[in-house]
């Protein structure tokens, strides 16, 4: 049980540094993956607290899908340049730039909220009882937030489905451009193509060549 | 803390006793690669160090751990040494779950499927880490390729693995093996059989999906900047990451460890030799793949993932659960 509490206590160490680097570190891409290591720390958490399959979960879609999108963001941007902007505004020549008020602003508003939260805190009766719900110990947690998830929450479930489904239509209606002149390969062109179509024996001139329509 | 100790001792034993019999395969695998690849086109591959050349790779490995480990100056330093250790680990760390028998698995994690998942997912940070920290253009261009294809390929993988857990109603390997005790998935699951076995090309940026390290066009991709024992390392790595594919796929599809039929001269044999010789089977196709058909270009390369896998592996998963539903076959516990 010793080493259990020890591994905890380095796992939450780990997440809270890594955090606080993420914040902290210059770099961006260097801020990235200290937010990748936040994210695995944290499913170590998951899976010492035994809900094994919230953590690979995590893993999968935090680690494996949103953080490679972060990175590939992130990559592309100047980091030098941008380094430039946020920590010596070059126009003023001043020693801070404009961007650090209105965050010091956000964020203490933020922390206001935060307390105002934190401190109106209060559980419903009901909601305390259901700690107390008998878990059937037979079954996997896999299984358990299947048979939650799929019978009490599916009105829950479908409406997020459908709010993500939504939000991927719209990302993708954004960002499509038809772009004119254009070739586009059509691969059933391509292969019903035949001889007689495809060859054709001219006579050439001399001197004057031949004008082919494509 | 004396039972704490042997407990460590006993499972860092069983550890080493997992580890060094895959990196012999791994090192093994390299030389029939290799082998393979020379039979295909009429020429004899590696045969001088040892039997067949079996000690071929140990020589190769010789080589590159007395070899400069140059580290380029502009680049960034940290990342650029973690990169390869990054790959290797992840590569290794996946065959903690891999059940060679009944008993016979290092950890029998009830979610065992979704681990493997998991850490092949996270394989591609070893390859964009590589070749942003290069700081050159080859292998950033390299590495956003690699990254854009695993990413595209894992979604094809995934919904595939949905098909097979339809079947099984577990997300740990040792049932999924025993399954498909009456038959294996490949018979009734056969066309996801044949996208799995096309996506894990791609999410091993094995050819004919080699555009990573295209070397017509990228040099060699994120490796161009690697060195020495690091470049053998990302080397050792992805032909690790190869095998697990291999012990995936016959782990899903092919019974694992299980004999084809349960009579007498099969099953005497014991079950690690069967998920070997599945995996081996697996393996060679791999190889055969690399040596007969040319590389894809980069559309259609997602195109074929995107728009033809994805919706087919969607559609089966649809047919697959409609199918058990419709029968009540669907396995219940």
């Amino acid at each position: 049980m010793i080493i259990h509490s020890i591994f905890f206590y380095i796992f939450s160490l780990i997440a809270i540094v890594s955090a606080i680097m993420v914040t902290v570190s210059r770099n961006t891409v260097h801020s990235v993956f200290f937010l990748i290591l936040d994210f695995v720390s944290i499913s170590c958490l998951f899976i010492m607290g035994g809900a094994e399959f919230l953590g690979m979960i995590m893993l999968i879609v935090y680690v494996g899908a949103v953080a490679v999108l972060f990175l590939f963001v992130v990559m592309m941007l100047n980091v030098t340049q941008q380094e430039n902007e946020w920590f010596q505004s070059k126009k003023s020549k001043a020693k801070s730039s404009s961007h650090i008020p209105i965050g010091f602003l956000i964020s203490t508003i933020i922390f206001f909220e935060l307390i105002i939260v934190i401190g109106g805190w209060k559980l419903k009766p009901e909601l305390s009882e259901s700690f107390n719900l008998s878990v059937n110990n037979d079954l996997t947690n896999t299984h358990q937030i299947g048979y939650v998830l799929y019978t009490d929450y599916i009105h829950l479930f479908q409406i997020s489905g459908m709010i993500l489904l939504v939000s991927m239509i719209g990302a993708i209606v954004l960002t499509y451009r038809k772009k004119e002149g254009l070739k586009r390969q059509s691969y059933i062109k391509q292969i019903s193509r035949d001889r007689s179509s495809g060859v054709e024996a001219l006579e050439v001139e001399k001197n004057k060549g031949v004008s082919i329509d494509v | 803390m004396e039972a704490y100790l042997e407990t460590l001792f006993f499972e860092t034993y069983k550890i080493v006793f997992l580890i060094l019999p895959v990196l012999t395969a791994v090192a093994l695998v390299v030389w029939l690669d290799r082998r393979v690849w020379a039979f295909v086109q009429k020429r004899r591959g590696p045969n001088v160090v040892g039997p067949f050349g079996l000690f071929q790779s140990l020589a190769d490995a010789l080589k590159y751990i007395f070899k400069e480990i140059i580290i380029p100056a502009t680049s960034n330093k940290i990342i650029f040494i973690l990169a390869p250790i990054v790959t290797m680990t992840l590569a290794l760390i996946a065959w903690a779950v891999i059940p060679f028998g009944e008993n016979l698995v290092l950890a029998d994690l009830n979610v065992g499927i979704l681990y493997i998942f998991a850490v092949s997912s996270l394989g591609v940070y070893g390859i964009i880490m590589g070749g942003w920290a290069s700081n050159s253009k080859y292998p950033f261009f390299g590495s956003i390729r690699s990254a854009a294809q695993m990413v595209s390929y894992e979604v094809s993988i995934g919904v595939i693995i949905i098909n097979v857990l339809l079947c099984v109603g577990s997300l740990n390997l040792t049932d999924i093996v025993l399954a498909q005790s009456e038959m294996w998935f490949i018979l009734p699951l056969f066309p996801m059989f044949v996208i799995f076995f096309i996506s894990a090309l791609a999410e091993t940026n094995r050819p004919p999906f080699d555009l990573p390290e295209a070397e017509a066009e990228l040099v060699a991709g994120y490796q161009t900047e690697y060195s020495g024992m690091m470049y053998a390392m990302f080397w050792l790595g992805e032909y690790a990451n190869i095998l697990l594919m291999c012990a995936i796929g016959s782990i899903l599809f092919l019974g694992g460890w299980l004999p084809p039929l349960d009579i007498y001269p099969l099953n005497i044999l014991p079950s690690p030799i069967w998920i070997i010789l599945k995996m081996t089977f697996l393996f060679i196709l791999f190889a055969l793949v690399k040596a007969i058909v040319p590389r894809y270009r980069y559309d259609q390369l997602m195109r074929l993932g995107w728009k033809i896998f994805l919706p087919f592996s969607l559609f089966y998963v649809v047919l697959t659960s409609s199918f058990l539903l419709y029968f009540d076959l669907l396995p219940m516990n």
